[in-house]
């Protein structure tokens, strides 16, 4: 607990927090990414950095927060925070935020991100937007009080509803707190020049804490990977079944890129949950994005319009991918994919014969 | 070895906009959506977690209640609980509650599932296909001051006073044991819900709220007034009561639009970039001809 005068010292200066996620001495890149875009928002705000890291002899992480954009670590080594549990972890930021009052606390959109934050603004009481697309600084005005609110944190996120991006705010309470998915910002690249404060914090744990315990985890590496991808074809629900979805892996590997799928794909279970792109899966920019057979909800589009050339192929020709795409194919999955790889291929063979 | 003490389950549910199936008839030529187009359904995950808690019930004994907060015809899905098998129904349901963002539901859902007493399990879908936040569940849990399991994909046992379940999660899986009462959100990957069951569906088609009396007995003309149903009602088991902001005892400030911290500064129409675009004909000449171009602008190849 800091005492009134540190308080006070913190008071002055306003700051950003991003909650550090880490497994086998690794931060997550998406904690890193934020870290980034709290850099960016702290710049225009003139605030200040602050990565929240907890863990158990994870020192040697700090410093790579800092070398990503942070002024300042709050580092809880503890035994007890040494894999990620809902209440020892919530304890330590519970208690830091309510001494040290952050503006905004940004946290990934992982599953255990996404355990953490609401359990941490529910106990501040606070506003917490998921999986948001963007984050900007705004002001905001509140016209029966007649007052205005100034730098608020825009959360920007698709709503439900077709083409609707909402834009939230939390004006009266803080921190002003979000979730946003891996991908979604840009990660910075390191900085060894940057310096920042490692500040060591003491949790006070509560017996209640410990009600839960991990038995055991077993991480798997992904073998998906979506967001470095230089070429993804995505399939959706026009993608009539298993057979349908392997022509897209026939291309992918013809490509030399990733097979990626709509939500739609995913819960109709023809393909894992890996693959998906979107507000709520991997946002993507490859050079090649092949849309197939998806109708293009915005919650999709979201994770992919930064891709550099759209081909889009859907029976329906007024499919809301087909105003964003650079080829609109209307036409049936299963011919068109089958073309394109045909063609593909002979083109690599008058390559061969040519050389 | 399993306890034989009985588990008392709590299900959290939500009636939600088939978000799922969207037809042609739901958008509208400008792209967005009508959303009073879409049916009304048992937010899927919701589902599952009712099969976790019926499947307790089967192993343990004990209690499934499962509660709504929404408007009234939200009871749609209330009589669903029944048929597939809960015990008990409430369903939460005042203009007050009108408005909530998800910390101010989450204040409402600990105030009814503590009105209702003892418990061990509290259960909900992860999340609810018209927002995805996840975020009901775990506030929820933090207002109750009990423990949470998110993402929790398989019970192992419930013994000695503990629940040992499987958390699913992105790159793999944990197992954790945690002392009841606590919170389980549940993914969709956990079970395969049992369909309504027709014997149940028969014994129970009557369950009504009182909103729904006086459609009720329009289809039952033999009950005269509302009070003579409610009384065939409630001898029988059938009355789905309805609790307001007051029966829980909510303050008007801690729920609703009031209640919420988050407010909506603006809704914006995305407008698409029209970007510079072709029509390819699907016909393998006009397919070559793409292709030839993207290797052309060193796009593939």
């Amino acid at each position: 607990m800091s005492t009134s005068s540190g308080r006070r010292e913190m008071a002055e200066q306003k700051s950003i927090w991003v909650f550090i996620e880490h497994t086998d001495d690794h931060i997550a890149d998406v904690s890193l990414e934020l870290t980034g875009k709290a850099r960016e928002l702290a710049d225009q705000l003139g605030y200040e950095v602050v990565g929240l890291l907890c863990g158990h002899d994870v020192d040697a992480l700090a410093q790579d927060v800092i070398h990503h954009g942070a002024n300042r670590v709050l580092l809880a080594d503890h035994e007890e925070l040494a894999l990620y549990r809902t209440l020892p972890y919530a304890r330590v930021a519970i208690a830091e935020a309510r001494a040290r009052k952050p503006e905004i606390f940004l946290i990934g959109g992982t599953p255990n991100g996404r355990d953490f934050a609401p359990r941490v603004a529910s106990a501040l009481r606070c506003g917490l937007t998921a999986d948001c697309t963007d984050l900007q600084i705004g002001d905001y005005y509140i016209k029966k009080e007649d007052k205005t609110y100034k730098d608020l944190l825009y959360q920007i996120r698709p709503a439900f509803g077709g083409n609707l991006i909402a834009t939230i705010v939390n004006p009266h309470t803080r921190p002003q707190m979000a979730t946003v998915r891996e991908g979604v910002m840009r990660k910075p690249a390191a900085d060894a020049a940057r310096h920042g404060v490692v500040e060591k914090v003491t949790p006070s744990f509560e017996p209640g804490d410990f009600a839960l315990e991990v038995l055991s985890r077993q991480v798997r590496k992904s073998t998906v990977k979506l967001k470095d991808a230089p070429v993804i074809v995505a399939g959706g629900a026009g993608v009539a079944g298993a057979e349908e979805f392997a022509l897209l892996r026939d291309l992918a590997n013809l490509l030399g890129g990733e097979v990626g799928a709509s939500r739609a794909a995913v819960d109709a279970g023809m393909i894992d949950r890996a693959h998906q792109v979107g507000q709520t899966g991997t946002t993507v920019r490859p050079r090649l994005y092949i849309a197939a057979g998806i109708s293009g909800a915005i919650q999709h589009r979201a994770g992919m319009d930064q891709s550099s050339k759209i081909i889009a192929i859907n029976t329906d020709p007024n499919a809301p991918m087909f105003q964003i795409a650079h080829y609109r194919i209307v036409g049936d999955v299963a011919e068109v994919l089958p073309m394109i790889i045909k063609s593909l291929r002979e083109r690599s063979m008058d390559q061969r014969d040519a050389e | 070895m399993t306890d034989s003490r009985p588990i008392h389950c709590v299900v959290l549910v939500k009636q939600v906009p088939d978000t799922h199936n969207i037809t042609g008839e739901v958008m509208t030529k400008d792209g967005t959506m009508n959303r009073n187009a879409l049916p009304a359904i048992f937010n899927p995950e919701d589902l599952n977690a009712l099969e976790m808690a019926l499947e307790i019930k089967g192993r343990h004994g004990g209690t499934v209640t499962v509660i709504t907060m929404g408007p009234p015809k939200a009871a749609n899905i209330l009589r669903e609980a029944l048929f597939r098998g809960a015990d008990k129904v409430v369903l939460l349901t005042d203009r007050k509650f009108a408005g909530a963002d998800t910390l101010a539901t989450s204040v409402a859902l600990q105030k009814a599932v503590e009105k209702l007493g003892q418990f061990d399990l509290v259960l909900c879908g992860r999340q609810a296909i018209d927002g995805d936040t996840a975020q009901v569940g775990p506030q929820t849990a933090e207002k109750l001051g009990i423990p949470q399991i998110t993402y929790a994909e398989s019970i192992i046992e419930i013994a000695g006073g503990k629940i040992t379940a499987q958390r699913a999660l992105d790159s793999g899986s944990e197992i954790v044991r945690c002392t009841l009462p606590c919170l389980l959100t549940v993914v969709g990957s956990a079970n395969m819900p049992r369909p309504a069951s027709v014997r149940r569906q028969m014994e129970r088609k009557l369950a009504a709220a009182p909103n729904e009396y006086p459609a009720l007995r329009k289809q039952w003309p033999e009950f005269e007034s509302d009070q003579e149903l409610e009384a065939y009602l409630t001898a029988h088991d059938l009355k789905i009561p309805i609790w307001t902001a007051e029966d829980i005892g909510a303050t008007e400030g801690s729920i609703g639009l009031a209640g919420s911290p988050t407010q909506v500064h603006r809704i914006n129409f995305v407008v698409l970039e029209s970007t510079e675009s072709k029509t390819i004909s699907p016909t393998p000449e006009a397919i070559a001809a793409m292709v030839a171009e993207l290797v052309h602008e060193y796009i593939v190849g």
